[in-house]
C-alpha cells in the first residue's frame, strides 16, 4: 500500500511547479515527481537560457507570488523590431516596430532568466507544507481506476492520486502510458541559444531578424548581455556547434549587426531541434497534460512557455472550481472543461507560428516582397499593430483568472 | 446499510455495476444532469456557504451538516456533497437506486447513508437536517403540498431547502419535453408530464404555505452554443431553483 496524495504531477520543471503551487493555493495536497534531482535543478550557474515571458504569464507569477522574488532580475522589453534581413546586407526598409507605450498595460514582457525563475519556484515548492517533491525518481507505470490513479515509482514506492498531470515534455511519457497519440513534425531546424555580451545598451529592445534560414531573436538581459535564439538549418547548426567560441561568433557577428557594439559569449551554448508535437488530445481518464506535453510549439515568439503557464492557469482553475463544488477532479466530465478552453488556444497558436515560420525561413522573392509589404501594413495601421502586441503578451481570448493576476 | 448490501447476490451485483456506470457516465443516459450538475452545485454550494458561514475555499467546509439529498438517484449531488465533508443521507423512492449510488460511493471511497424511502417517511421518523436538496423532484410527486410540507418537517430551525424543477409554459413544453425527450433523446419518453410542472408563483406559494420563507431564485439557462448551462437572475421560463429557510 504506497501513500496518498491529491494530485499527482510528473515533471517538476516550470510549468509543473508553478501548477503544483497554483494547487497548493487552492488547498490541494500535490505531489511533484521529477527524474532529476534538485541540485542539478536548482544549478544556480548562470547558463544563457531565458525566457520572454509574456503579461500574462508575469501575472500569473505575481498572483502565485513568485514575481517578487524574481522581479529585480528582471528585464522589461520595452520595444519589438522586427526586420526582415539578410546576412551581411542592410535590413529590409520594411521595419515592424511594437512599442510598449502603444498599450495601456505597461512593458510587452519581461526577460527572466532560467536560473532564477527555476530557483524560485524550487524554493516555494520547498515552503509550502502541502507540497511533496520526490526528486531523482521516476515515474515508470500508471494505473487508472474507479476512483484513482495509482502510480510506480521507480524507487519501488507507489502513489495513488485522483489525477495524475503529466508535465513530463514533449514525449510524455504519461501522455503515452495513457495511449495518447501525438501529431508533428520536424522543421529540419535547430535552435542555437546562448547568452551574448554587448558593449553598448540595449534600451530594453528586443529584436526578432528574420532570416531565410529561419529567424534570429536578440533579447535584451539586464546589463550590457543579451540572450540569442538563433535558427539555422540543422545542417548548418551542427556545422556552426562544431566551432569553438571564436568560430562561432564569427558565424554570428554578420548576421547579429553592430548596433550593439562588439560582441562574446557570456554563456553556455546550448542548441535544439526544432519540432512541433501536438498532443491528439489534453486529458483521459485521471489524467491532464500540461505546456509541451500538450502541445510543443516552435519556439519562435517564445511562446512555448507562455503557453504552458496559461494551460496552468486554466486547469487550476478548473480543478480548483471543481474542488469547491465537491465534484470528483479526475472525472473527465471536469477535465474536459480543461481541454475545451485550451485546445482551440494552443492550436490557432501552433498554426499561426508554423505559418509566420514556413512564410519568414524564405528566400523567395516574391514571398519575400508579400512579408515585406505585409510587415508594412500592419506597421501603418495602429489598431493591427496594437492587437499583435495585445495577442503577443497573452492578454487575448478567454483569459484565465491567474493570467490577469487574480487569485483562484 | 452493510446488512442490506449482503442480501445481494453477485448476478444483481453485476446489474447495479452496469447501472451505476451509465448513472454515471457522463455521456450517457444522464448526460443532461450531467450538464447541469455544475450550474446545480455552484448554487448549492454557494447557498450553503452563505446560509451557514462557510468559506468554500477551506477543507471540509460543509463539516457538522447534516444534508437530505431527496430523489437521489445515483448520488449525482450525494457524493458532492459528502465530499465537502457533510453528513448525507441519499433517499430514493426507486428502490433500485440504492445499491446502485452505494457502490459508486464506495468506489468512491465516500460514506454516504443512502435509503430507499420517501420524504413523508423520513418526516414521521422525525429526522432532520440542517439542508434539505429538493431538486427535479417536485414536478414527479401526487401532491405537492403535501410533500413541501413534509420537507418543512425535515428541516431544523434555521435550515435551509434548495429546490429546483421545470416552469409550465410553452417554451417549457417545447425544451423539456419535445427538445430533452423526444429531439436529443436525453430523457427517456415520459419522464416529464408537462401538466405537472410549476410556475415559480406557485412554488413560492407551495413553500410559504409549509411555513418556509423563500429567500432566492435563480434560473438555469441553456447555452446551445457553449453547450452549457449558466445561473439567470431572470431567466426563469424553463428550469429554475429556489432556496428557502425554516425560521429559527
Amino acid at each position: 500500500m504506497g501513500s496518498q496524495t491529491d494530485i499527482l504531477i510528473a515533471g517538476g520543471g516550470l510549468n509543473g511547479a508553478t501548477l503544483a503551487l497554483a494547487l497548493a493555493a487552492s488547498g490541494f495536497d500535490v505531489t511533484v515527481v521529477d527524474p532529476q534531482p534538485v541540485a542539478v535543478r536548482a544549478d544556480p550557474e548562470f547558463d544563457g537560457r531565458g525566457y520572454a515571458l509574456a503579461l500574462s504569464s508575469q501575472r500569473a507569477l505575481s498572483a502565485l507570488g513568485i514575481w517578487p522574488k524574481v522581479a529585480e532580475h528582471a528585464q522589461p522589453i520595452l520595444d519589438i523590431k522586427i526586420v526582415d534581413g539578410r546576412v551581411g546586407s542592410t535590413p529590409s526598409s520594411m521595419v515592424l516596430e511594437f512599442d510598449h507605450a502603444e498599450i495601456e498595460e505597461g512593458p510587452m514582457g519581461f526577460m527572466m532568466e532560467d536560473r532564477f525563475l527555476r530557483a524560485a519556484l524550487l524554493g516555494a515548492m520547498e515552503d509550502s507544507d502541502r507540497i511533496t517533491q520526490l526528486s531523482g525518481i521516476a515515474v515508470t507505470a500508471q494505473d487508472v481506476g474507479a476512483s484513482g490513479v495509482t502510480v510506480t515509482l521507480s524507487n519501488g514506492e507507489s502513489v495513488t492520486a485522483q489525477l495524475l498531470i503529466g508535465c513530463d515534455g514533449k514525449k510524455s511519457q504519461v501522455a503515452q502510458r495513457a495511449g495518447i497519440r501525438r501529431t508533428g513534425w520536424s522543421y529540419g531546424q535547430t535552435a542555437l541559444v546562448c547568452a551574448i555580451a554587448h558593449e553598448k545598451p540595449h534600451h530594453g529592445t528586443a529584436h526578432q531578424y528574420f532570416m531565410p534560414a529561419g529567424p534570429l531573436a536578440i533579447l535584451p538581459l539586464p546589463g550590457n548581455r543579451s540572450t540569442i535564439v538563433w535558427t539555422e538549418t540543422d545542417a548548418q547548426a551542427a556545422r556552426i556547434n562544431a566551432l569553438d567560441d571564436a568560430g562561432y561568433l564569427e558565424v554570428l557577428r554578420p548576421r547579429f549587426g553592430e548596433f550593439l557594439g562588439p560582441i562574446t559569449l557570456a554563456g553556455t551554448r546550448f542548441s535544439y531541434p526544432l519540432t512541433l508535437s501536438v498532443a491528439n488530445k489534453f486529458i483521459a481518464d485521471r489524467i491532464a497534460l500540461v505546456g509541451d506535453a500538450a502541445h510543443a510549439v516552435h519556439p519562435i515568439a517564445g511562446q512555448g512557455l507562455n503557453a504552458g503557464l496559461k494551460d496552468v492557469a486554466a486547469l487550476a482553475e478548473v480543478l480548483t472550481m471543481a474542488r469547491r463544488r465537491g465534484e470528483d477532479i479526475g472525472r473527465t466530465d471536469v477535465l474536459i472543461r480543461y481541454q475545451q478552453w485550451r485546445r482551440f488556444d494552443t492550436a490557432t497558436l501552433a498554426l499561426a507560428t508554423d505559418t509566420f515560420n514556413r512564410l519568414f525561413s524564405n528566400d523567395n522573392s516574391i514571398l519575400r516582397l508579400g512579408r515585406d509589404l505585409g510587415l508594412g501594413v500592419v506597421n501603418a495601421l495602429p489598431g493591427l499593430r496594437r492587437s499583435f502586441i495585445r495577442e503577443a503578451a497573452g492578454l487575448t481570448g478567454d483569459v484565465p483568472r491567474l493570467s490577469r493576476g487574480l487569485p483562484l | 446499510m452493510q446488512s442490506a448490501q449482503n442480501t445481494i447476490d453477485d448476478a444483481e451485483i453485476a446489474k447495479f455495476q452496469a447501472m451505476a456506470a451509465e448513472w454515471w457516465n457522463p455521456d450517457g443516459m444522464f448526460k443532461p444532469l450531467h450538464m447541469l450538475n455544475p450550474c446545480r452545485l455552484d448554487y448549492i454550494t454557494s447557498q450553503i456557504a452563505a446560509e451557514f458561514d462557510r468559506d468554500l475555499s477551506g477543507d471540509a467546509p460543509f463539516a457538522g451538516l447534516r444534508i437530505l439529498d431527496i430523489g437521489c438517484g445515483g448520488g449525482l449531488l450525494s457524493e458532492p456533497m459528502a465530499r465537502l465533508g457533510a453528513d448525507v443521507v441519499g433517499a430514493d423512492a426507486a428502490e433500485r437506486n440504492i445499491p446502485v449510488a452505494r457502490l459508486h460511493a464506495e468506489q468512491s471511497g465516500l460514506t454516504i447513508d443512502y435509503r430507499h424511502t420517501s420524504a413523508e417517511a423520513l418526516a414521521d421518523a422525525g429526522e432532520q437536517f440542517d439542508v434539505v436538496l429538493n431538486m427535479e423532484v417536485v414536478e414527479h410527486v401526487s401532491d405537492p403540498q403535501a410533500y413541501i410540507n413534509a420537507c418543512h418537517a425535515l428541516l431544523k430551525p434555521g435550515g435551509l431547502m434548495v429546490c429546483s424543477t421545470i416552469n409550465r409554459n410553452p417554451k417549457s413544453f417545447a425544451m423539456a419535453i419535445v427538445g430533452a425527450e423526444y429531439i436529443m433523446r436525453w430523457l427517456p419518453k415520459g419522464t416529464h408530464e408537462w401538466s405537472k410542472f410549476i410556475t415559480p408563483d406557485e412554488l413560492y406559494k407551495l413553500i410559504e404555505n409549509a411555513g418556509l420563507d423563500p429567500v432566492d431564485r435563480k434560473g438555469f439557462v441553456f447555452n446551445p452554443i457553449s453547450w452549457s448551462w449558466r445561473l439567470s437572475d431572470r431567466d426563469l421560463s424553463v428550469n429554475y431553483v429556489t432556496a428557502s429557510v425554516r425560521r429559527a
